[in-house]
């Protein structure tokens, strides 16, 4: 794999063949029959690098990993295999100082404000809590570095003493991005952040996000299932499919022209608005297969239209396509490259 | 639109529907009127908290705890909020279905899905137990679940989410409802199962003459399904029309904003717009327009002063005091970007 060479500047993050197997709890009628612990792949052979300061979307359906793949790089799962490396130095299996560094350094942001936040806090002790706990600042340097948290995320200075209760699902949001914020992180982790807030607020959280991103040069990972939004965030885009990332690329360019099926046919999926653009039957059909049994070859060959007898036994690599990367051996043929 | 008139299913005049003490009601649903016809899909949008949910429980006389329902609900000219228990409950679930906006928690994890079909044709057919288990695997067959025929036997766990939800809708269109009340039937799916669901409701109305009211988030959705669309804010009505008119014209503040919110035909990474402030609460709403709080262009009276509903074209109507400054101070801005 000579990906490493063909970017122009070293990655801040660099994923090589992560997987994640989770066993699943057997249920008590399995115990008694014998059968044996099933296996969860959540990833299967994860290759991706994150450039500093970019934006990286991430993309696909639910249950294909994106959480796991989020939360391995947030450091709060250990991986069955495979190597994560921050700023070159590998981060599996880190730890005592190192561990906490680089926990401090990615931070994770939460889909739901309301069970992120200790409801029993005021903002001014969750913010203080997280700020001392690194050693971030001392004595009254604490309560400056509060406040000037809550103007990075245009809160009043009156928030400080309010509890989350008190706040709107958007305010809630942007306490969880300034705690985020309080440890001073190289890389944000934000799993579905604006997911669960109305279209007229989400739009507040993303403009200080972009805002923020660029005041600060963060790297942000946007794990998100609105492609209109991914796509206007990011600067490149990854779709992921039962655990492996199918195509990578710039967002421009994969939104406007996705090389590979599956991309193609989520592309097509998500609900255009333009009433003109009305199809009659689905753009793809068939779910996503178990990830208890992953299928051999592509794993997208049981639902690909242009599926032929190799895909069937031949697992395609990761390779360049166009301007990105992808994995499907008729990727050429298919999006006329 | 078809061009002789189509019959007029269902048709709400001045709903109303309040919660709490009779002193100080907290109105969820205000002054709501619209019709629906035989065949066609009306999309219900509107913030979280906007009464859209209870727009379509209120129409099912289900608004329990303590719901209190005013104003005609006419079902095929019968007025459904002067009927008693007993007379709607031959209604309900009959000729007008409901798809919850919870679809985990209402379907029974004990009983198997066949028997909670069946359960259904026994309450409304005639059906003996061998044409009911007929009716249940075509039913789940039209939904679009593989192999219906041996899945009767199966629990709800057995099925992942997005079959799950087309289970939902086979119960619900066990009865040959003629008017289905979707709430949000697809915001938990992914968008391939999304599409999916939508072009299936689409050609059950399309094919069965069956109305529709389908409540949801997502402007993309509105533009790929429904013939009209009504927006709500704060438990009123603030626009309808049909769905190429609101999406392409919308003229009331809140529909303005909200689609121009989200992202398309700007550049990437530009800070979208976006509604100041956050949803009202339905305690704190002022007598006149609901909106007047976060309007760009309210006046002095709006505080006051209900906007009244004013015809802007045909099918198309608009409830504001000021929707020739709106529509101005909308092209300013796209202008500006
Ligand atoms: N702790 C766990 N134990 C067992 N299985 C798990 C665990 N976490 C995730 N999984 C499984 O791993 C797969 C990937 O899950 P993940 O949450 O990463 O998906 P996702 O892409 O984030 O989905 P969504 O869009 O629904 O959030 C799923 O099949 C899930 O059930
Ligand atoms: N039983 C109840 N008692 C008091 N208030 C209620 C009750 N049920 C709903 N409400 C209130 O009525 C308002 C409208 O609720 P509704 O569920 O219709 O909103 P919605 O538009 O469906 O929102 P969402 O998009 O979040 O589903 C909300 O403010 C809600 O808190
Ligand atoms: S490798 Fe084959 S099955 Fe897989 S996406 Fe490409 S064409 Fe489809
Ligand atoms: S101009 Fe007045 S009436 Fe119109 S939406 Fe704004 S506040 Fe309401
Ligand atoms: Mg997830
Ligand atoms: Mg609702």
């Amino acid at each position: 794999m000579n990906m490493l060479t063909v970017e122009p500047a070293a990655p801040l993050l660099s994923i090589r063949d992560l997987s994640m197997r989770f066993s699943k709890s057997r249920s008590l009628s399995d115990t008694l029959a014998g059968r044996p612990r099933q296996i969860v792949s959540a990833l299967n052979g994860v290759d991706l690098d994150v450039m500093p300061a970019e934006t990286l979307g991430i993309v696909g359906e639910s249950g294909c990993g994106k959480s796991t793949l989020a939360r391995c790089i947030a450091g709060l799962h250990q991986p069955s295999s495979g190597d994560i490396r921050f700023e070159g130095q590998s981060v599996i299996g880190l730890k005592g100082a190192s561990r906490r560094a680089y926990n401090r350094r990615v931070q994770m942001m939460f889909q739901d404000p309301y069970t992120s936040l200790n409801p029993r806090m005021t903002v001014r002790d969750t913010l203080r809590e997280a700020i001392s706990v690194h050693h971030m600042r001392e004595g009254a340097a604490i309560d400056r570095r509060i406040y000037e948290l809550l103007d990075l995320v245009r809160l009043p200075d009156g928030a400080a003493d309010k509890y989350p209760h008190e706040f709107s699902g958007g305010q809630r949001q942007r306490i969880g991005i300034a705690r985020a914020l309080s440890l001073e992180p190289t890389c944000l982790v934000a799993d579905e952040l604006v997911s669960a807030l109305d279209v007229s607020v989400q739009a507040q959280v993303v403009n200080l996000l972009l805002e923020l991103q660029d005041n600060l040069g963060l790297t942000v990972l946007f794990v998100a299932h609105d492609l209109r939004l991914v796509r206007h965030v990011s600067h490149r885009v990854a779709v992921i499919y039962l655990g492996a990332i199918v195509e990578v690329g710039p967002s421009e360019a994969l939104f406007s022209r996705p090389r590979h099926p599956y991309s193609q046919a989520l592309l097509a999926a998500a609900p255009s608005l333009d009433p003109a653009d009305r199809r009659r039957a689905p753009a793809l059909s068939g779910e996503l297969p178990s990830p208890l049994a992953i299928p051999p070859g592509c794993p997208f060959h049981v639902r690909c239209p242009h599926a032929a007898e190799r895909c069937r036994t031949e697992k395609p690599v990761l390779r360049p396509v166009g301007g990105g990367m992808a994995a499907c051996h008729f990727a050429e043929a298919i999006s006329g490259a | 639109m078809v061009n002789d008139k189509p019959e007029t299913v269902l048709e709400l005049r001045h709903l109303r529907t309040e919660f709490g003490s009779r002193e100080y009601p907290l109105v969820a649903v205000d002054d709501i009127s619209f019709e629906v016809n035989a065949g066609e899909i009306l999309g219900l949008v509107g913030e979280s908290g906007s009464g859209k949910s209870i727009t379509l429980r209120s129409i099912l006389g289900i608004v329990r705890p303590r719901g209190r329902v005013a104003g005609e609900i006419l079902w095929k000219g019968r007025d459904l909020a002067a009927l008693d228990e007993a007379a709607l409950r031959k209604v309900r679930g009959r000729e007008i279905a409901m798809i919850f906006q919870e679809p985990m928690s209402s379907l029974n994890p004990l009983l198997t899905v066949g028997l909670q079909i069946s359960e259904n044709l026994v309450a409304h057919t005639g059906l003996d137990a061998k044409a009911r288990r007929a009716r249940a695997t075509e039913l789940l067959d039209m939904v679009g679940i593989p192999g219906a025929r041996d899945r009767l036997g199966d629990y709800p766990h057995e099925f992942s989410g997005g079959m799950r939800q087309r289970v939902m809708i086979a119960i619900a269109l066990a009865s040959n409802p003629q008017l289905l009340l979707a709430d949000e039937p697809t915001t938990a799916l992914d968008v391939t199962i999304q599409d999916q669901i939508l072009r299936l409701i689409q050609s059950l109305s399309r094919d069965l003459g069956m109305a529709v009211i389908l409540v949801t988030h997502d402007m993309g959705v509105v533009a790929q399904t429904c013939d009209r669309v009504a927006v709500m804010y704060g438990g009123r009505l603030c626009e309808v029309g049909t769905t190429s008119q609101v999406i392409a014209d919308a003229r009331h503040p809140y529909a303005l904003g909200l689609l121009r919110s989200i992202p398309r035909d700007v550049a990437p990474r530009t800070p979208l717009y976006s509604i100041p402030g956050a949803p009202p609460a339905l305690n704190a709403l002022p007598p006149g327009c609901a909106f007047s709080a976060r309007c760009p262009v309210a006046g002095p009276e709006c505080l006051d002063l209900r906007p009244p509903f004013e015809t802007v074209g045909q099918f198309h109507k608009v409830a504001c005091h000021h929707r020739f400054e709106a529509l101005a101070h909308f092209n300013q801005q796209e202008a500006a970007q």
